[in-house]
């Protein structure tokens, strides 16, 4: 997985509740089979409106999304986040997320901060005047050009995971084998009925 | 020691190590696969030379891309023929079951489940769609993920997840006439919200869900994911054992015993606490319908359409006014007065034999309305011809409605089961996104026996004034 340490951009803002993945990535595209080049079909039948925020040519180079509620709730589809990566975004900034789509980003190497709602304001109020945002995940910090600072949460194994790049399923094979043996000789014990088939 | 939830025994006979930040590695049993988020999980077990750890916990199956008409026909879209052939070859390299597109058995991931004793009590169930919460119906932990953590479960038959907090929705009181489990599960949203259950594995207890079926007990958990929820759980009891007991992948014999004795361990504890709970009285519930764009835009079916200048505030004016905005409504427009195009029945949610049955009781010889067009989509292939054995199909042929092959059809809009922009459709479904049953369309969750009324009367109708 791609390392993410620092991202520094101007930043789009889409200040919506509930956007659900099928308005991230319209589920007629599922059908490509691969996860490379979808960031074409983000948003895509959002962006017919000319208004959407994404078509402002000032964030076309946007690597931060500061969204609403519950951004990416709904369908488990992994393609709305290959999208936004594909598109560029490496950061979106909610007040918060659907779960499957938040670890979903975690996997992908994009950062998923959740802030409430006064610092929310801040950065909202920065991205819409076209400000440049600096996010340091080492840091666990947003700067803004002034210099402020808005501090964030995220878990340290999670943080840790991201800055080093590290694939969790090579590190479940590395680490967890044995433990995983064991846990199903224990079942298989158990639970039989599980290992009959 | 207090006791403990359904949840957390769950989740305590499946951590094999904590992980950190409050997360586990956990054991999962079973791992439904479907078309559309297996490819780029096998493409990365290729691409990093892994190996599936155990075959014979995965069972394949197509299911959303998969075209309602002409199975004795090559699938005619390419990408979506693609996408299937790539789930058979995929199936067939790494040994894991496969059932094929024209077998009877075929159908949405979350209806042959439990139709096959796959899903049981106990078990840890994952599969890449957000409705995997409907196997929670059986008091397992089951719940969606995205791709690449399909790609985990199958190289390595665990994946790593936050505990979450619990919710238990206690529901009392007989269902009134008229009004089923979907209008309950609508109900819940709208009083839980889109984001409410974030975080949380809601657990449906009360006198209510005993007294469900397991079809109904499905629906409700299959829709825990529109309240933000991953989990949604019911305990099991003597009506699984008896809806399992002689399935295809069920225990049998002294097995089965043991597995029973197993089973009747699990359901929540007396004493044990949950960080939130909530209390629904049934009797009060009328048919619901949803108006706007996000599951949680509900409203009894004798109500109006909201007025934007009487929200609450600001940000709920806005996401109200672009609701209305797609929907194509005026502030203010009776529910009853909204006139229908296209009328959908099935899907994971409202796709089973209850379903077809309560819808097929509405027509009574009566035709679907003049201009109106539609569809029942069977859950499975097993829901089908069990409906044909009812002679369903005939009422359902004779009234005007299709009678289609099994899959996610126009739930998810991927096949040609679509509708048009604009177009305005009396749906079973779970979910009124916009652009979720083709770009533009205009979605109204509804119950079966509603959605029926629906096609009948051309526009949405209250089913307990459609009485003989």
């Amino acid at each position: 997985m791609q390392k993410l340490v620092r991202i520094e951009s101007v930043a789009a803002v889409l200040p919506e509740a509930n956007v659900d993945t099928d308005a991230i990535f319209p589920a007629r595209f599922l059908l490509l089979t691969t996860r490379d080049g979808l960031g074409r079909h983000l948003f895509q039948d959002r962006r017919q409106n000319a208004d959407f925020p994404l078509n402002d040519p000032a964030v076309r180079d946007a690597k931060i999304l500061v969204a609403g509620e519950n951004f990416g709730c709904g369908s488990s589809r992994e393609n709305a986040v290959w999208a936004l990566a594909d598109y560029g975004i490496r950061v979106v900034v909610a007040p918060s997320f659907g779960e499957i789509f938040h670890t979903n980003c975690f996997r992908n190497s994009v950062l998923p901060i959740t802030l409430d709602a006064e610092n929310l304001a801040t950065i909202q109020s920065a991205a819409a005047s076209g400000a440049t945002l600096a996010v340091d995940l080492a840091a666990q910090s947003i700067t803004l050009p002034d210099g402020a600072k808005v501090a964030f949460d995220i878990e340290p194994n999670r943080r840790e995971a991201l800055l080093n790049g590290w694939d969790e399923t090579a590190l479940i094979l590395h680490r967890d084998a044995a433990d995983i043996a064991a846990f199903e000789a224990r079942q298989r014990e158990t639970l039989p009925w599980l290992y009959e088939s | 020691m207090p006791g403990r939830t359904l949840y957390e025994k769950l989740w305590d006979a499946h951590v094999i190590r904590e992980a950190g930040d409050g997360r586990s590695l956990i054991y999962v049993d079973r791992h439904l696969v479907q078309e559309v988020s297996s490819p780029q999980a096998f493409e990365e077990l290729r691409r990093e030379h892994r190996t599936v750890r155990r075959p014979d916990a995965h069972l394949a199956v197509a299911d959303h891309a998969v075209p309602t008409r002409r199975r004795d026909q090559p699938i005619e879209d390419p990408q979506a023929r693609a996408q299937v052939a790539m789930l058979i070859d995929n199936a067939a390299a790494y040994g894991i079951r496969m059932i094929p597109l024209r077998d009877d058995r075929q159908g949405i991931v979350h209806v042959i489940g439990p139709e096959l004793g796959l899903t049981q009590p106990g078990i840890t169930l994952v599969c890449g769609d957000s409705h995997t919460s409907t196997h929670g119906a059986f008091g397992a932990l089951a719940f969606g993920i995205g791709a690449s953590e399909c790609h985990t479960v199958l190289a390595t038959q665990c994946v790593i997840q936050g505990h979450s907090r619990t919710m238990q929705i206690r529901v009392d009181g007989a269902l009134p006439r008229g009004c089923t489990v979907k209008d309950l599960t609508l109900a819940i949203i709208g009083r839980v919200g889109a984001a409410g259950g974030t975080g949380y594995a809601v657990e449906y207890a009360g006198s209510t869900i005993s007294a469900l079926s397991m079809e109904a007990r499905m629906t409700l958990c299959n829709m825990s994911i529109e309240l933000g929820a991953r989990v949604g759980i019911v305990a099991p009891d003597d009506t699984t054992y008896a809806y399992l007991h002689g399935r295809p992948m069920a225990p049998r014999g002294a097995m089965w015993d043991r597995a029973v004795a197993y089973w009747r361990t699990l359901p929540s504890d007396a004493d044990a606490v949950f960080d939130r709970t909530m209390t629904l009285d049934a009797t009060t519930i009328v048919p619901q319908v949803t108006w706007g764009t996000s599951p949680q835009d509900v409203l009894p079916v004798d109500g109006t359409v909201p007025d934007p200048s009487h929200a609450a505030d600001d940000a709920t004016r806005r996401r109200w006014q672009k609701a209305l905005d797609y929907m194509g409504l005026m502030p203010g427009t009776r529910l009853q007065d909204i006139e229908i195009d296209r009328v959908f029945i099935g899907s994971c949610t409202n796709g089973r034999i209850e379903d077809l049955r309560a819808a097929a009781a509405m027509l009574r010889g009566r035709s679907v309305a003049p201009g109106v067009a539609a569809m029942v989509v069977p859950g499975s292939g097993s829901v089908k011809r069990q409906a044909e054995s009812e002679g369903l199909h005939t009422l359902f042929l004779n009234a005007g409605f299709e009678w289609r092959e099994a899959g996610c059809s126009m739930c998810v809009a991927m096949n040609d089961d679509r509708l048009a922009p604009g177009q305005r459709c009396a749906s079973t479904s779970n979910r009124n996104f916009e652009g979720r049953q083709g770009a533009g369309g205009r979605t109204h969750l509804m119950s079966p026996a509603m959605a029926a009324a629906a096609a009948l009367a051309g526009r949405i109708v209250d089913v307990r004034q459609d009485s003989e």
